[in-house]
């Protein structure tokens, strides 16, 4: 965290179980609901909820567990992801658009279309993504409340 | 054009969220790709797909989409039934494929996004 580590208004951690599917939404869903209560205006309300939702559906699909944490400060809004897991060996090639290692199961249900750390890069200001091979992935972004000229694509 | 009148037109069978029939509706999206609906749909958009799980139900609710429609006469999950209900999103069901009912609802003047 940076200097502004001092004005965190919100700070909450919630918890992700890998392959949990029929509760998939419930933590982008609490998120929603934490920061429609913080007043956020409602199209950064929108540009987080899809990135706390595609990384929530990351944690599901190939995580055994993880943790997600939502800060509120006056300036931005920050989404921490940290989880144990199959890690992804090679974070440009995931962040391309298409590209997935998703297996059967998940693309029945119609995840792992190589389009969930897009849409989270699309949404967030800032972003940032590490990982450990085998171990698990590191996943951070932030929306800032006082820059909002950024556009989402067709909008 | 709300909820209601689609589901009157086409006669669906509605499972789910029959209390929210009054939405407006603002356009169209068809897709089984959930990352593409999150992408692409907009507020008060009508979705067509196949999936049936419950998941459909969060990226409904995520995305303000003022009703699913199930193709090809599929049924919801009895899970996805239930939090539809709790969540207040119609789930309504049609016995037409993807591509017939996209084009009926065109032509009653449902349109989608073009993307410029």
């Amino acid at each position: 965290m940076d200097r502004t580590e001092n004005n965190i208004l919100f700070h909450k951690t919630f918890h992700i179980e890998g392959g949990n599917f029929p509760n998939a939404g419930s933590i982008s869903d609490q998120v929603k609901k934490a920061l429609k209560e913080a007043g956020c205006p409602n199209k950064v309300i929108r540009r987080i909820s899809i990135a706390t939702f595609e990384a929530e559906m990351n944690v599901i699909c190939y995580a055994k567990r993880g943790d997600l944490s939502l800060f509120i400060t006056p300036n931005f809004l920050k989404v921490v992801v940290d989880d144990e897991g199959y890690g992804i060996p090679d974070v440009n090639l995931a962040m391309s658009e298409g590209y997935s290692t998703a297996d059967e199961k998940i693309r029945e249900l119609g995840f792992g279309a190589g389009m969930g750390l897009p849409n989270i890069r699309k949404n967030a200001d800032e972003m940032i993504l590490t990982s450990k091979f085998k171990q698990g992935t590191h996943l951070e972004f932030v929306i800032y409340l006082d820059r909002q000229e950024t556009q989402l694509p067709f909008e | 054009m709300t909820v209601f009148d689609i589901v009157k037109s086409f006669e669906l069978k509605i499972r789910a969220g029959k209390d929210r029939l009054h939405e407006e509706v603002t356009g169209g999206y068809a897709s089984d790709l959930l990352s593409d609906v999150i992408a692409h749909s907009r507020k008060g958009n009508i979705w067509i797909t196949i999936q049936t799980h419950p998941n459909i139900v969060a990226v409904a609710t995520m995305k303000e989409i003022v009703a699913i429609i199930l193709t090809g006469g599929r049924e919801p999950d009895a899970d996805t039934v239930q939090k539809a209900e709790e969540e207040g999103i119609p789930l309504l069901v049609s016995p037409l494929f993807t591509f017939e009912l996209a084009g009926r609802l065109y032509q009653i003047g449902i349109s989608g996004m073009s993307p410029c």
